[in-house]
């Protein structure tokens, strides 16, 4: 055994300092920071053969963007994607804990996940929580009784629809939807539309923004369209890159020699039962 | 949910009404919604207030119902069901903010309509309202309902007045949904705003406002 003698302030128990700091700063008016959110565009539509989803790849913190390029297209099942919006702890929590009960699920029972267990694991959670977990979803897939669309709110609601925007950048997206969609989409007008309705949100609503993920689910079948669309690229950036020919010059030079306040003692009495 | 639900009794059954709106604050979360939900083969639900608090003591009682029907043998009473859904309404007053109206058929004691308002009362009605837009109507069917009607004059009666509170009531619209039980079964019918009586020098229902102003003034923005 080694023994090791540190010097410490000769106090113990817990230390309440910040509490005076941070009471002062906050009379002063600084805001804790909020959590990271991602105002949001997600959607979903029931198309000819299967579901598609479509997200955007923004989250804020506040007004600041946190994540240029974050992913809110979350896998479920194989057969099962879910977008999310709120906090994005929570809709990534959230439908971590719900697939890995449903894959616990697929090894119990041998057989591919449906839609509504999902729907239903997730409902339950969420209402539980009375709205505290802030997840606002829309579940799509594919499974042994058709294409399935559902929005889950925050409160544990759910619907059930043919076509479905959630976040804040829905109005903007809804409008699309609401003009444009009509039943037997075909696969690529799907995605079209899709991609329209986030770039309305992407253009139009100040919390969503960047690029556009599609995830198509079709029976047996899945396309996750990672960046379908950037229209939102980097400008600023020099063609020839950059480079740094002069080396960073060293202004001072200045060193402190430490003094030594640590002391190992090798051995000492062996431990005892 | 801003709602209007209606459960009436006639001669042989019920019919049960709803719109179709629900809205989370200023906005229309789903402007086609059900919220006439199936708790068994003979026994539907309407369902007003919270839509995650309805939902989740409907899938309940679907549950138990289920159950219930197995361990029987033969199909729940409405009695039965609106009693489950008072029994959770009840227990849990302090956390649900929810009003359902159970109504069904059963060979005992034919259709039954039975109201269970916020608290988890539980009352048979030959008719009930329910929702926000129900306060328009309590006159409308004090002097409107009537002892033993047909089942399209109790339909053609739910029809008119889901109407007239979708007229009133900001919180009510889109479509109204009926669903009639009856000793033959279920029937679900619904009439979209076109197909809906107009009251008061409402406005036809338009595809675009751009209808309207195309009209009346060939070109609004010329100056």
């Amino acid at each position: 055994m080694s023994k090791v003698a540190v010097d410490v302030p000769p106090k113990g128990g817990f230390s309440f300092d910040l509490c005076r700091r941070n009471a002062m700063l906050s009379e002063k008016g600084l805001r804790p920071s909020s959590f990271l959110k991602t105002g949001t565009t997600i959607v979903g539509l029931i198309f000819q053969d299967g579901v598609i989803l479509g997200a955007d790849t923004r989250a804020t913190e506040g007004p600041i963007v946190a994540d240029k390029n974050c992913e809110k297209i979350h896998y479920m099942a194989p057969n099962i994607y879910c977008c999310g919006a709120g906090t994005a702890a929570d809709t990534e929590a959230v439908t971590d804990m719900v697939s890995s009960q449903l894959q616990l699920h697929r090894y119990h029972t041998s057989r591919e996940s449906r839609v509504v267990t999902a729907l239903t694991l997730l409902k339950s959670h969420l209402f539980s929580y009375q709205g505290h977990v802030q997840a606002a979803l829309v579940l799509g897939g594919v499974d042994v009784t058709g294409p399935h669309l559902h929005t889950i709110y925050p409160h544990g609601s759910t619907d059930t629809l043919p076509f479905a925007t959630m976040g804040s950048g829905s109005l903007a997206a809804m409008s699309v939807f609401e003009s444009k969609y009509r039943e037997g989409l075909t696969r690529d007008e799907g995605i079209n539309l899709v991609t329209e309705a986030i770039c309305a949100g992407i253009f139009n609503d100040l919390g969503s923004g960047s690029n556009v993920d599609v995830c198509v689910i079709t029976k047996g079948h899945k396309d996750y369209l990672r960046n379908h669309q950037s229209p939102n690229p980097r400008t600023y950036v020099s063609s020839k890159g950059y480079s740094f020919p002069k080396k960073t010059e060293v202004l001072v030079t200045k060193i402190t020699p430490l003094k030594e306040v640590v002391e190992v003692t090798e051995g000492g009495d062996a431990m005892e039962e | 949910m801003g709602t209007t639900i209606i459960g009436v009794t006639y001669n042989g059954g019920v019919v049960l009404g709803a719109d179709s709106r629900t809205s989370t604050g200023m906005y229309i979360a789903n402007r086609a919604s059900d919220k006439i939900t199936q708790l068994t083969d003979n026994v539907y639900v309407c369902r007003s207030g919270s839509a995650a608090d309805s939902q989740i003591i409907s899938d309940y009682v679907r549950y138990y119902l289920h159950q219930h029907t197995i361990q029987l043998g033969q199909p729940a009473t409405v009695k039965v069901a609106a009693n489950l859904v008072r029994l959770i309404s009840y227990n849990n007053k302090n956390m649900l903010e929810t009003g359902l109206i159970v109504g069904g058929w059963d060979k005992y004691e034919g259709g039954k309509i039975y109201g269970i308002p916020l608290g988890g009362t539980i009352i048979e009605q030959p008719f009930a309202i329910g929702g926000s837009g129900s306060s328009y109507l309590y006159g409308f069917f004090d002097q409107a309902w009537k002892e033993g009607m047909t089942k399209d004059e109790a339909e053609q009666l739910v029809v008119k007045a889901v109407s007239l509170a979708i007229a009133r009531d900001g919180a009510s619209g889109g479509v109204v949904r009926t669903v009639i039980i009856n000793e033959e079964g279920v029937t679900r019918n619904f009439y979209t705003g076109d197909k809906l009586p107009l009251w008061h020098e409402e406005l036809e229902p338009h595809n675009s406002l751009l209808d309207i102003l195309n009209a009346s003034v060939p070109e609004p923005m010329s100056t």
